[in-house]
């Protein structure tokens, strides 16, 4: 027996798959918040050695959210 | 001879309409098979979407730290402020208060001159939600009115209240009969 490894997922697979991406990204976006105040109080404390690292990192997750995004259309692709 | 049964066309899982709420379709009232709404493929849109919605969310806040990083890039180019008198020794007794702008006309500012105490000065700007302080000389205290945030009057420093930062310094001298401010610290603690 052969599985056509290109067959798009079903619609309770999309929605695992779903879920599973929306926990990751919710994870990233947490992260991000907690940078911004973080960063926010330092520098408004007068540390500024923190900012750039922690523009960095927020960069990084909204990279990979828009990268999750771009799968996101991936998978509406493949099912129309 | 004919089969009594008739012949269902297999469907697959995908073509076969859940109803929101799980129950099978004969059980459902009769307007959801003129309207039939698909339950899994509403959720997967409605997760879609906020999905979408929290992508943007991610990039609002990458936004704002990069303007905080703008913001401290800005800052180091500003420099420190000018040194330049505020007062006078007369006008500040042993346990009075005077008011003053510094660096800019909009930045007020307290000079405080404890009994015991060398001249401090400080924003008066509370660290919290930027409200006026107000310097307490005999209770050894500054306080915000609109909160109840507490600093030390000698360091600056949060006591009591929603105020996490210190108060930042002025850092003012005593050149002859002139008070002169040359600087402003921010700090975290």
């Amino acid at each position: 027996m052969t599985t056509d490894a290109r067959r798009p997922f079903t619609r309770l697979q999309r929605t695992t798959v779903i879920q599973g991406m929306l926990a990751f990204c919710l994870i990233l976006v947490v992260s991000q918040l907690w940078l911004l105040t973080a960063s926010m109080n330092a520098y408004l404390g007068g540390d500024d050695s923190v900012v750039w690292p922690a523009a960095a990192a927020s960069a990084c997750c909204l990279l990979l959210n828009v990268g999750l995004l771009r799968y996101l259309y991936h998978l509406d692709r493949a099912r129309s | 001879m004919t089969d009594p049964t008739p012949v269902r066309p297999v469907q697959e899982p995908d073509e076969i309409t859940i109803a929101p709420d799980w129950r099978p379709m004969r059980l459902q009232p009769a307007w959801r098979n003129d309207f039939p709404v698909d339950g899994p493929q509403e959720q997967y849109v409605e997760r879609r979407e906020f999905m979408k919605f929290m992508v943007l969310t991610s990039l609002a806040l990458a936004v704002g730290q990069i303007w905080i990083a703008v913001e401290n890039v800005w800052r180091h180019a500003r420099g420190q402020p000018e040194v330049r008198p505020v007062a006078t020794l007369d006008q500040v007794p042993p346990g009075g208060v005077l008011t003053f702008a510094y660096p800019g006309p909009h930045d007020d500012c307290i000079l405080i001159r404890p009994r015991d105490h060398a001249l401090v000065a400080y924003s008066q700007k509370c660290t919290h939600l930027s409200c006026p302080v107000q310097p307490r000389v005999e209770e050894d205290v500054i306080r915000c009115p609109c909160h109840e945030g507490l600093f030390d009057l000698r360091s600056g420093r949060p006591i009591a209240g929603p105020p996490r930062r210190a108060l930042p310094v002025v850092r003012v001298e005593i050149r002859g009969n002139q008070i002169v401010a040359t600087g402003v610290e921010v700090r975290t603690l």
